[in-house]
């Protein structure tokens, strides 16, 4: 079957299968550079012990936009990604390096609790991670945390939570029921929905599509544009169709060789609006790694 | 033409003759193991059953005889005494034992005294009971006397390095990426752990303290310098001799013909607690997995 965009390339390898560039939605208009930046990051660095993981990160992240972090393997996004809500706490001997602001505060600076940051960033993983817990227990946790105990309370908070996630019709004659029953996709948006129970500022998101078949993945696209505009959502793909197709600004990273230490460590190469980077790479690499020449 | 038969029968070899061969000796092994366990329940309830169900309840309520040439049941102060040594004792170590485990496993990692204490940890699950019963007398028996108390002592330290064996287990196999989730949400670790790390261990440990629970029921080196040997109903923990199951089978086992039919009633009264003591907790763990 023949792809349907034409590749943007001049000469066919012959041993690669024919690559589709990704396809972008028509009239996206360029993404407001006048929103308020969200996230600040200066040279960030990352070390796990005495190995440099990610080096020289400098970045913003806009309001109420979905940015997405493209890559290949081990470059260094999802590390990136968990250093924005001080998850790295938890892996002894990982260090970030750099200033990492958040609304103007250095979110590690000594003083800053991790239990706070985590409050108002959110995050969703690879693997769906649904406590075994019931349902209605696993989106009320977020919100028993922080104090809420009347049942009224926590009912609405969970109706809310869960039809923004798509999940009410679906589960709200099981609510009592254990999370572990539901499938893979509905997993996914229970815990979507549990981390938006808290009503937190940022969704993380760390490749939430990849354990999921495609129907799972449209809706949760679909989600995710809905929820743009009540969050500020960062997303982690290996799929750079589902990058073009849903986010507003894009940042691609690589993992470079040194040559001193012959460690891997991963680098921001490009960040730019979604439209433009897909369109017209600036660099080089991006532009080898978004034709399939490399990843 | 018609298509060549496909033969998928099974090929006669050497393969499944093995594979029977291994499957009639694994058989055997469990009949084997079953033997003495048919043995033991069913000489239990043959030389233990009369007595016990002679007058119902009679044997779980009636004082010990004083004489013990006279016939007749009578085991409810050993009941009594089993059951408070028992719930004394549990009371003190699961709490200890999973505390200390989830500080082992949460907290202490590979520190020092991490590793410390989990040495020590493995070091008493060898040390013999007569010897912890020894230590209890020097500690607490000279000083306050016997008491139910004092056998609780040392089946609590009989059973304390169990529950910390099977509560760190347990805990390691929960997953990491449930506590991720929890932090994620903004929950500290001690809430993480409470809330979600423990819950989902509990059915494991459940299993664990109860190893240790009967374990401890039927010690009775320990209790011999403890407890005491009264045969009056004692209610109290702290205050007076008391007896239990296992001593008194210990001292009517080789008495008058009477006084051994008490022994058996004794040993069939503690066989049974255990069995309930199993299914009890076998039912709550069920309903924690039923709600998974």
């Amino acid at each position: 079957m023949e792809p349907a965009i034409a590749i943007p390339t001049s000469t066919p390898t012959p041993t690669r299968p024919p690559h589709v560039a990704p396809v972008l939605p028509e009239r996206r208009s360029a993404p407001s550079l006048d929103a308020p930046a969200v996230f600040d990051l200066e040279d960030v660095e990352i070390y796990y012990g005495a190995f440099r993981a990610v080096r020289g990160v400098s970045m913003k992240i806009y309001e109420h936009q979905i940015t997405a972090f493209i890559g290949p393997s081990g470059c260094g996004k999802t590390t990136v990604l968990r250093a924005f809500n001080r998850m790295h706490d938890t892996t002894p001997g990982a260090r970030v390096a750099g200033k990492l602001r958040y609304h103007g505060v250095d979110l590690y600076a000594p003083e800053v609790s991790a239990t706070e940051v985590r409050r108002r960033i959110g995050m969703v993983f690879q693997k769906p991670n649904p406590f075994p817990k019931s349902i209605y227990d696993n989106i009320a946790f977020g919100p028993r945390i922080n104090g809420v105990s009347d049942r009224t309370r926590l009912d609405e908070i969970v109706e809310r939570s869960l039809r923004s996630a798509a999940l009410w019709d679906e589960v709200k004659d099981r609510l009592d029921r254990s999370a572990l029953g539901l499938s893979g996709g509905q997993q996914q948006r229970l815990c979507i929905a549990r981390t938006i129970a808290v009503e937190p500022e940022v969704v993380l998101m760390d490749e939430p599509c990849s354990a999921l078949d495609p129907i799972a993945t449209a809706r949760i696209e679909e989600l995710m544009r809905e929820l743009k505009s009540r969050f500020t959502i960062v997303i982690v793909t290996h799929n750079m169709q589902q990058a073009a197709r849903t986010s507003d600004r894009t940042a691609f990273f690589t993992a470079e060789l040194d040559s001193k230490t012959d460690q891997r460590t991963g680098t921001l190469v490009e960040y730019d609006a979604t439209a433009r980077l897909f369109s017209n790479p600036r660099d080089e690499r991006t532009e080898n790694y978004i034709t399939g020449r490399f990843g | 033409m018609t298509a060549p038969v496909l033969d998928l029968r099974a090929r006669p070899s050497w393969r499944s003759v093995k594979d029977r061969l291994m499957t009639g000796l694994m058989i055997a092994a469990v009949a084997i193991v079953l033997v003495p366990l048919a043995a033991v329940l069913s000489s239990l309830i043959a030389r233990g059953g009369g007595i016990v169900l002679a007058a119902f309840p009679d044997f779980f309520t009636e004082e010990i005889p004083r004489f013990s040439r006279r016939a007749g049941p009578g085991m409810g102060p050993a009941v009594v005494g089993t059951l408070l040594v028992t719930a004394a004792a549990t009371a003190m170590a699961v709490p200890l034992g999973v505390l200390g485990a989830v500080y082992l496993h949460e907290y202490g990692g590979r520190g020092r005294l991490a590793r410390l204490v989990r040495f020590m940890a493995t070091v008493m699950t060898g040390v013999p009971s007569i010897v912890m019963g020894l230590f209890v007398y020097l500690l607490w028996t000279i000083r306050f006397g016997f008491s139910a108390f004092g056998g609780a002592l040392a089946l609590a330290c009989l059973m304390l390095p169990v529950v910390i064996g099977a509560s760190e287990q347990m805990l390691r196999l929960v997953p990491g990426h449930l506590r991720e989730a929890s932090y994620a949400l903004g929950a500290t670790k001690s809430r993480t752990i409470l809330t979600v790390v423990l819950p989902a261990a509990l059915p494991g440990i459940v299993s664990g303290c109860l190893l240790a629970v009967a374990r401890a029921a039927g010690e009775t080196a320990p209790l011999l310098f403890a407890v005491g040997a009264a045969k009056a109903f004692n209610w109290s923990v702290l205050h007076d001799a008391n007896t239990a199951l296992s001593m008194q089978i210990f001292g009517n086992a080789m008495d008058v013909p009477a006084a051994q039919d008490r022994a058996w009633g004794a040993a069939l009264t503690l066989v049974l607690l255990t069995f309930l003591l199993t299914l009890t907790a076998r039912l709550v763990t069920g309903r924690f997995a039923r709600r998974r």
